[in-house]
């Protein structure tokens, strides 16, 4: 017997922890019938881990789940779908070449007396939930052919067509342009009124504000506050996103930091209205002994832009040029010879795991030092002067990469470009997944490369990243830059308001 | 520091570790011995000065063609166009050669040196189109060297319309079937091509690029190495050693006709693969791919002197293959891990 009166949803004292890092203590939750529901905080704050709990992703934890009052424990994702809980990640999971109708009901194709496809009635049954929804598209049409927004929408009505009551949106805004944002919204208004619940997680606190009826905010692993939106702006939200007001927590970053940025140098690397695959016209200059900071949300374009920036992707619009003269990247291989260095944001696909560190420093200094036959006694030596400079641990050049620390293969990564020095280096997340001490030392290493004149650029999801780092921040939002912090002080949160 | 710590912790039992890593070394090598002693035991023809000569000569036009194949797969990518791209190349050199009245071939008689360095030139217009069609089109190299292979066996077919021609340029003549005392020719120059394999790889720059872009292609490309350019580059090597491979076996059967070098394309991958280099890329070499010659090379041979049924003998040709694959993936699972 299900409770009225009860929640649909109810979650008491939630905790899970991962190999003794806890993701999640002590959390209580609840999400009532016909609410939209949102989730802010930062990376790692718990959200994710909380709705893949929810979702049945993650079965081991500590606490108590109620749905419609009755306790509920799901062994897997499919026995949470059969409970009447559905996600739509922010990778899209359709099948390209398959059509509108057969992505909406997939999995639950009606079949006929023969067991076979019932067509006409699957047809019939996508354009009424298609209908219904209000979205206006042809079921017959392949969903890859669709713009990501429509996709996106039919994506959450295969999940309202298998039956979810609850319906949890992991950043569905990020890859959207305004007006897709409004049909969205429009459609989750509609579910919203049909008694269904919505759990809207955002980087996006306009998009939170303008569609959630309550929201609740984490922060490292608790749940801090829950609140009518009706009672609240972005300030308060951001309060309590980074816990102002708490100095033992991330004082330095609370605080306004001043940017050291040098108007009059030489600028290095220029992009005029550049655009690529997630990126629009984007204008920059990149100037010498300046570090350039480009913040932006998961999916803003920033990291695409790096890309393009080493010649990894081209450009279908917009110009660069290096030092005043036009640059043309046809491959990595011609950034490199122009001067331009990159780290990526994973190592994986940065370093070789299973060759010597030695190996790894020299791979893109190789056409300097030899010309036809390799020189392994000058790469080890090379090789050797890093290690010691950067401190790399163990100090041994023969080791295999793989054998190292992640801090110390993200200090490889760096070393490769610091035999010649480039006239542009752009790292991508540099001080992801490391410790402080870690971190410290690459904010270290970056200002003394600074010091010699290269024109760095940091791009980041992470605010602290380009704060640390940065002496002049543009912030990047769908695709395109819409704010520039040069001279004077910003502050996390006024970064954050940004973006 | 306790990254120091974690990255001293693999040393414990270093031994084992260090025999997991070399595994797709060390299997190779023992196989080869336990096929040399097994043979050894069940016939006293095999181990003698002769037969090894024998042998020798038997994997020689093999041998060409696999190191070719070792560039290719060391980029963790496949040539299944070398047997036909060697025999295409092998009847070009005949049909710019004079024929005897008897062979009814439209030819284009050339002096020698015209007619060795046009079908070179040949091989690397084969190459250049397989490179063409992986790095600039992007068509996986499986399907592309798939789509060589017939179109090799189309040059075949329409330069000799079914018949055989038997002259090929004297050079050629000396270098595949003539002997230098006592040792053929073309095992002189077998050994040669894998030593110029083994000094290109192991030794030069080009030889690194070409380990780095199998190990990690996405890293190679994000350190600044022109990738495209390093895999056209081995797709052309394979098909010029093919197309050496291909002239001086012509020279060496006596023959130039259709379907001839068939055998050759699975002898050449299960040589590089038996041997131990990874089919994932990166890992291997030419020491390898000559372990790999010897063992089917013994194998071939030894089966021959043992008295066993010749159909059986294919049969176990395919289960010798298997088992090096799976110690090939298995080992590539251990080094991972290790």
């Amino acid at each position: 017997m299900t409770d009225r009166s009860a929640p649909l949803l109810e979650l008491r004292g939630i905790s899970k922890s991962f190999g003794g890092v806890t993701a999640l203590s002590g959390v209580d939750f609840t999400l009532e019938a016909g609410e939209i529901h949102g989730l802010v905080g930062e990376n790692g704050a718990g959200k994710s881990t909380l709705m893949k709990i929810i979702a049945g992703v993650h079965t081991g934890f500590e606490g108590e789940m109620r749905i419609a009052g009755q306790p509920a424990r799901h062994r897997s994702a499919r026995s949470a779908r059969d409970a009447g809980i559905g996600m739509v990640h922010q990778e899209l999971s359709v099948v390209p070449e398959l059509s509108v109708a057969e992505n909406v009901m997939l999995g639950v194709q009606p079949v006929n007396r023969l067991g076979l496809v019932d067509w006409p009635g699957m047809m019939r049954r996508a354009r009424a939930l298609l209908a219904e929804l209000g979205i206006a598209v042809d079921p017959r049409v392949p969903i890859g052919s669709l713009p990501l927004g429509l996709q996106q929408l039919v994506e959450i009505a295969r999940v309202l067509s298998s039956g979810a009551r609850i319906v949890i949106l992991d950043e569905p805004t990020s890859a959207l342009s305004p007006p897709e944002v409004e049909v969205l919204f429009g459609l989750l208004r509609r579910v919203r009124d049909s008694g269904r619940s919505i759990v809207f997680i955002s980087h996006f606190l306009e998009d939170v504000l303008a569609i959630c009826d309550r929201i609740t905010c984490f922060r490292n692993g608790r749940l801090i506050e829950t609140a009518p939106v009706a009672a609240i702006d972005k300030g308060w939200i951001i309060t309590r996103m980074i816990g102002a007001g708490h100095e033992e927590l991330e004082a330095g970053y609370t605080g306004e930091i001043r940017l050291d940025s040098r108007p009059g140098a030489p600028v290095v690397l220029a992009c005029e209205a550049a655009s690529g695959p997630g990126f629009r016209e984007v204008s920059l200059e990149a100037r010498a002994g300046e570090v350039l900071g480009i913040y932006g949300s998961m999916g803003a374009g920033q990291l695409d832009l790096a890309r393009a920036l080493f010649g990894r992707t081209a450009l279908s619009g917009g110009r660069l040029s290096l030092d005043g003269r036009p640059l043309a990247l046809r491959n990595t291989a011609a950034a490199r010879r122009a001067g331009i260095a990159f780290v990526p944001e994973s190592r994986r696909s940065m370093l070789f795991a299973q060759e010597p560190v030695y190996r790894n420093v020299s791979i893109s200094i190789l056409d300097r030092i030899s010309r036809l036959w390799v020189k392994p006694a000058v790469e080890r030596e090379i090789a050797q002067r890093h290690v010691e400079a950067l401190g790399i641990r163990p100090p041994s050049v023969h080791r295999r990469l793989g054998t190292l620390s992640g801090g110390n293969q993200q200090k490889v990564a760096l070393a490769k470009w610091l035999t010649h020095l480039p006239r542009v280096l752009v790292l991508s997340e540099p001080t992801r997944g490391m410790d402080v001490g870690a971190k410290e030392e690459v904010v270290r290493i970056v200002r003394g490369l600074r010091e010699q004149g290269i024109a760095v650029l940091v791009v980041s999801t992470e605010p602290e990243t380009v704060l640390s780092l940065a002496d002049r921040i543009l912030v990047m939002k769908r695709g395109e830059v819409r704010e520039e912090f040069a001279g004077g002080t910003v502050s996390k949160d006024r970064l954050l308001a940004a973006a | 520091m306790s990254t120091s710590d974690s990255a001293v912790l693999p040393r414990s039992g270093g031994g084992l570790r260090w025999l997991q890593g070399q595994l797709r070394n060390i299997a190779p090598f023992a196989t080869l011995l336990v096929l040399v002693a097994l043979f050894s035991i069940a016939s006293p023809s095999f181990a003698t000065l002769d037969n090894v000569a024998n042998i020798a000569r038997q994997v020689s036009v093999t041998a060409i063609i696999a190191v070719g194949l070792t560039f290719v797969i060391l980029c963790a990518e496949i040539d299944l166009s070398v047997a036909s791209v060697a025999n295409a190349v092998g009847i070009m050199v005949a049909f710019f050669t004079l024929q005897d009245q008897s062979v009814n071939i439209a030819n284009i008689p050339l002096p020698g040196a015209a007619a060795i360095a046009l079908a070179l030139l040949g091989s690397v217009a084969l190459g250049a189109v397989t490179a063409f069609g992986v790095t600039v089109i992007g068509i996986p190299s499986f399907i592309m060297t798939l789509a060589m292979l017939q179109i090799g066996a189309g040059i075949c077919a329409m330069l000799v319309r079914g018949q055989i021609a038997y002259n090929v340029p004297a050079p050629i003549e000396l270098l595949g079937s003539g002997s230098i005392g006592p040792v053929p020719w073309i095992v002189v120059v077998a050994v040669l091509v894998l030593v110029l394999g083994h000094v290109v790889l192991s030794y030069t720059r080009f030889g690194r690029y070409v380990y780095m872009v199998g190990g990690n292609r996405e890293a190679a490309e994000y350190s600044g190495v022109n990738v495209k350019l390093v895999l056209a580059a081995v797709l052309i090597i394979s098909a010029v050693c093919s197309g050496i491979a291909g002239m001086l076996g012509v020279a060496h059967f006596g023959s130039a006709q259709q379907d001839e070098f068939d055998n050759y394309l699975l002898d050449a991958i299960s040589a590089v693969v038996v041997g131990g280099t990874s089919l994932f890329g990166g890992q291997g070499g030419i020491g390898n791919t000559v372990v790999g010659l010897l063992v089917l090379g013994v194998l071939n041979n030894g089966l021959d002197h043992v008295r066993i049924d010749s159909f059986l003998k294919i049969l176990i040709r395919g289960l010798i293959l298997l088992l090096a694959l799976v110690i090939n993936v298995y080992a590539q699972r251990l080094r991972a891990k290790a």
